[in-house]
């Protein structure tokens, strides 16, 4: 698209910015110590609950997905859009939702103590395990639904006519499938946790819930042990690395599913048994994945009208660094929208936000104070971090765009500056409009760097909330949670509905 | 003036090309062949897609082998593609009047109603691609090159989707013009009678080897081997 030298500059600004900060960190580990038991301790949790959050999510998503590849009913086209939005859910709400329901005074602890039932505890692994499946959950679900939608329906005709009990036909059409794309579910999932850092520092916490991200940010701010920081930063790349690299082996699926609002026609299973046992799994996923959403709505109300002006201030922050976050990372993504442009951008997922934060810190020091540039820091990072998603969206169009109108744009003797403007951006406008809106959405709603340098004045809005509820000043909590939730829904709405604008492309 | 092939030598994987003629100045030329033959990397070599592994391509004895496409002076019309649906068919020929910016200058919106009368769509420039019938779009297309005001025009099967009514009345047109404006134009197709009908003369090309441009009627009267095999007389 862009000139070569365009994307050259664009690739070595990336390229700086993970060997930059990595080499920082690399350097400040040298003066590390040793491991401390409590350092284990974190590297085990951050193992045992990706794990555990993986296996949960998959088991949780077979019956789930199953149950949507073979219903129809209303609604369901909702409900299946409905789990694309975790996504694009700021962690510090989801969670706020998750208290609302199992929390102490939630929902399900007032509800079952009339029945005699012990208190439900959400703090600890249990928590966390419970976020991860919330946001996780849905992922897996559409990742398997695509599976069961992919069987071509004359197997299921085929096995039909040959009088296919369901023990067979489970053997033979769909245990194949799924023996196929569940392991990549589970990478996938078991990658994106563990680098968990907003719902450990909500709902973990303490030496037995600690996960090294959490224990970065701890070395940070409570000890300010650089070196400490550094290398269980170097530990945290390497692990995700290595995940990356076998989740990258064994992934066998696109992650950007089509045609999931359709359902595949079954003779197998009218059984009643069937019908309500899939009824029962869509019933109970839909309230784990929506009363939270709910109770942050109804909860956060009534808070609106008293947010005061911190929280407004922040919000200006969060609004800030998500417009630099989206403008930086689709300066990024253009130049970049090519296969090895795509290579390059998954390093956004392989290194976590605190390791870049810190490398950032690091290098930033002996100039000026790394606090005072915090806003700065953040837009850089979650623009980073929203990188490859931005790329998976728009390389396939934009490859489309350079195969369909390479020649006539050759023919026409087209400059550069002229493609880009009058061909390249309008026809990439829907999915621009999409990655703009992710990006703005993903920032606004982000709970990592940010933790590691502002100080109040330069609160964003997630930290404001995580600070309201530190304070346990719960209504200003929610109230302040639900601006974040309207604030991100409607950066991603007004983003991906001006990709939209126009005669269609 | 004249379009001159010097030993010209094309490679696409393991298929080659080879042509030597030279097609005079505002002569009407039907390629044909078969499919695979090698018509389109002719047409590619010309218009610049693909650098010849060895020989020149002169126009008016200037070596333009090494022109980029946009720089030289030949514009194609391909099978389709042939402008961008996004932009209405005004802003198509405004872009490929001033391919540098695309921004119209003073002078550019007569020339574009001029054109655009000449393919009789005067009041279409406002229309987006998608508004338009098959015949309106090749059309269209065909003022597209009009306006970048080449001497030298290649067309790729442009017409190929349309109805046989529609794609020899715009044989007609582009004749019409081509004669009227002096125009060289080089026709890539697939039915003879498109080549009996446009065509003042004809080149054959056969599994990679180009002939020089022969009297159409002649040659249709006593075809070669290949192409009387080709057009289904043993």
């Amino acid at each position: 698209m862009a000139p070569r030298a365009v994307s050259i500059i664009a690739a070595l600004s990336v390229i700086g910015l993970v060997i930059g900060p990595v080499t920082a960190v690399v350097l400040r580990a040298e003066a590390f110590s040793g491991f401390r038991p409590a350092d284990w301790q974190a590297f085990r949790f951050t193992l045992v609950q990706a794990t555990l959050s993986a296996l949960l999510s998959v088991a949780f998503a077979v019956p789930l997905a199953r149950a949507l590849a073979r219903r129809d009913f209303i609604g369901r086209g909702l409900l299946v859009a409905l789990l694309g939005a975790p996504f694009i859910l700021p962690v510090i709400v989801a969670v706020l939702g998750l208290l609302a329901v199992f929390g102490q005074t939630g929902v399900l602890n007032r509800a079952l103590s009339p029945l005699g039932v012990p208190e439900l505890q959400i703090y600890g692994l249990q928590g966390v395990l419970v976020a991860h499946v919330f946001f996780n959950l849905p992922l897996a679900t559409r990742l398997i639904l695509q599976g069961w939608l992919g069987i071509p329906a004359e197997q299921f005709r085929l096995a039909a006519t040959l009088g296919m009990g369901r023990r067979a036909m489970w053997r033979c059409i769909e245990w194949p499938m799924l023996r196929r794309l569940v392991p990549g579910a589970f990478a996938v999932i078991f990658v994106i946790c563990l680098s968990s850092f907003a719902v450990a520092l909500t709902l973990g916490g303490g030496p037995r819930a600690t996960t090294l991200e959490l224990a970065i940010y701890q070395s940070m701010r409570f000890d300010f042990d650089l070196a400490r920081a550094a290398v269980l930063g170097v530990v945290q790349i390497g692990l995700a690395l290595s995940a990356g690299l076998i989740a990258l082996r064994v992934t066998s699926v696109p992650v950007a599913a089509k045609g999931l609002d359709r359902h595949a026609p079954r003779w197998d299973t009218a059984g009643r048994m069937m019908v309500l046992v899939d009824a029962a799994w869509i019933v109970l996923a839909a309230l784990f994945l929506l009363t939270p959403l709910a109770m942050v709505v109804l909860n956060g109300v009534a808070g609106l009208s008293d947010l005061g002006t911190s929280v407004w201030q922040s919000a200006g922050h969060s609004i800030l660094v998500a417009l630099g976050s989206t403008a930086l990372c689709l300066l990024w993504a253009l130049p970049l929208a090519t296969r090895w442009g795509e290579w390059l951008g998954l390093s956004g997922i392989a290194l976590s936000p605190l390791v870049l934060g810190i490398g950032l810190f690091l290098i930033v020091r002996p100039f000026a104070n790394p606090f005072d540039l915090a806003l700065y820091v953040t837009a850089t990072v979650n623009a980073f971090v929203s990188l490859p998603f931005v790329l998976r969206i728009l390389r396939p169009e934009a490859e489309t765009i350079r195969a369909e109108y390479g020649r006539l744009r050759g023919a026409l003797g087209l400059s550069g500056w002229a493609w880009l403007w009058w061909v390249f951006l309008p026809r990439l406008k829907r999915p621009l409009g999409f990655g703009a809106g992710l990006t703005a959405a993903l920032s606004m709603g982000d709970l990592g760097v940010i933790a590691l340098f502002a100080d109040p004045d330069r609160a964003t809005l997630p930290l404001k909330v995580y600070q309201l509820m530190g304070a346990y000043r719960m209504d200003q909590a929610a109230g302040a949670a639900l601006l974040l939730l309207l604030l991100s829904l409607g950066m991603f709405w007004l983003f991906d509905r001006g990709g939209r604008v126009g005669p269609a492309a | 003036m004249a379009l001159q092939l010097d030993s010209i030598l094309a490679c696409a994987g393991d298929f080659e090309l080879a042509a030597d003629l030279t097609v005079p100045e505002a002569d009407r030329v039907a390629v044909v062949g078969a499919s695979g033959s090698g018509k389109s990397t002719l047409l590619d070599v010309i218009a610049g897609f693909r650098l010849p592994e060895r020989g020149t391509v002169r126009w008016a004895g200037r070596d333009i082998t090494r022109l980029p496409p946009g720089t030289r002076p030949v514009s194609i019309l391909f099978q389709d593609t042939n402008l961008f649906p996004h932009l209405t068919i005004r802003q198509n020929l405004s872009l490929a009047l001033n391919p540098a910016t695309g921004r119209r200058r003073p002078g550019d919106a007569e020339r574009i109603d001029a054109v655009l009368e000449r393919v009789g769509l005067a009041g279409f420039g406002g229309r987006y691609l998608a508004e338009m019938s098959g015949g309106q779009q090749s059309r269209a297309a065909l003022a597209r090159v009009l306006i970048q005001a080449r001497p030298v025009v290649l067309l790729d099967e442009p017409f190929a989707a349309l109805g046989p009514a529609l794609k020899d009345q715009m044989l007609d047109l582009v004749a019409e013009i081509a004669e009227a404006e002096g125009l060289t134009v080089l026709l890539v197709s697939h039915d003879p009678d498109d080549a009996k009908r446009f065509a003042r003369t004809v080149i054959v090309v056969e599994a990679g080897q180009v002939t020089a441009p022969r009297d159409t009627a002649a040659l249709f009267d006593n075809p070669p081997p290949g192409l009387r095999a080709y057009l289904g007389g043993g």
